[in-house]
């Protein structure tokens, strides 16, 4: 009998192994690196160009226009970064026989979305509370959380990102008035990187 | 105790041909190589396991070439498909039986 309890404990085995979310496209972290960077650049003319300082206007709880338009760059970056992960993602599933939502996907997501989430929330009351400075690393540090827990229903490189992403965040904290610096460095440079990786290990 | 079981499949009552077809239920294609390494065979042993599966028809074999080197790839059959998920069944019935 126990013969038969091992037969079905190698069948899930293989089929758990089998069943990470490969899908993930390493292009779009590529893609999502050039948006950021492309974000960072038109929020840093944003900032210096701007007659007065965003951080003044920020403690003085004013929503002015630069405000606004730092808001606008940094959604449109997060929305079309997401889009084109899930649109390149969902076609290397195809490419590769697989199905896209497999169990490891919903997994990998909903661990992704949570602190995400958390973090999202947390940088808003930052904002209402006017600690601007630490936005960049709140935000570098929650997502690098969320991409070190996601990365268990995948490759295993995503782990490594997501770590990187934690100690940029803390260093960022270090140096709070540089925060787009670090931001362009963990959302663009890294980004880039890894999905560089991924591409050359694993798409090719 | 074996007795009891005879209505097994034989040619799933075998752990490699077992793992064999779980990879193959996820995966379209497997390509030989992968296989071997996967499940740490050697090519005489995943060729004997091959033809025993290819004799129940419960997989199809093709040949290929990628540039000079031959490449065997294999996919499961629809009967293939079937005959895992009964021998599942078959399993898992069997031991929540013995733990009554």
């Amino acid at each position: 009998m126990t013969d038969y309890i091992q037969d079905l404990a190698t069948i899930r085995g293989i089929m758990e192994k089998r069943t990470k979310f490969i899908s993930l496209s390493g292009l779009s972290g590529i893609l999502a690196g050039i948006y950021a960077l492309i974000g960072a650049y038109l929020a840093y003319r944003t900032i210096y160009y701007s007659d007065k300082t965003v951080y003044e206007a920020y403690r003085n709880g004013e929503w002015s226009p630069e405000i606004i338009q730092l808001l606008v760059i940094g959604f449109s970056v997060l929305i079309l970064a997401s889009l084109t992960g899930l649109v390149l993602s969902m076609r290397k599933a195809k490419k590769l026989g697989q199905d896209f939502w497999n169990p490891s996907a919903m997994r990998m997501i909903s661990s992704f979305l949570v602190p995400l989430t958390a973090g999202g929330i947390f940088v808003m009351i930052l904002i209402w509370r006017g600690q601007v400075a630490y936005v960049a690393p709140a935000l570098l540090l929650f997502y690098g959380v969320a991409v070190y827990t996601a990365g268990n229903f995948t490759f295993s490189d995503v782990k490594t990102l997501g770590i990187m992403e934690i100690i940029l965040g803390l260093l960022a904290a270090i140096y709070p008035g540089k925060g787009l610096l670090f931001w362009t460095i963990g959302f663009g440079g890294l980004h880039i990187l890894y999905g560089a990786i991924m591409y050359f290990k694993y798409e090719r | 105790m074996k007795k009891r079981f005879l209505d097994l499949d034989k040619i799933l009552d075998n752990r490699i041909r077992l793992s064999m077809l779980s990879i193959l239920m996820i995966e379209d294609m497997v390509s030989f190589k992968e296989i071997k390494s996967s499940l740490e065979l050697t090519d005489g042993n995943l060729a004997s396991h091959v033809k025993a599966l290819e004799k129940a028809e419960y997989i199809t074999i093709y040949k290929s070439f990628v540039g000079k080197k031959p490449n065997t790839e294999f996919k499961i059959t629809p009967l293939g498909k079937k005959a895992f998920k009964e021998h599942l069944k078959k399993l898992e019935s069997l031991i929540s039986q013995h733990k009554k």
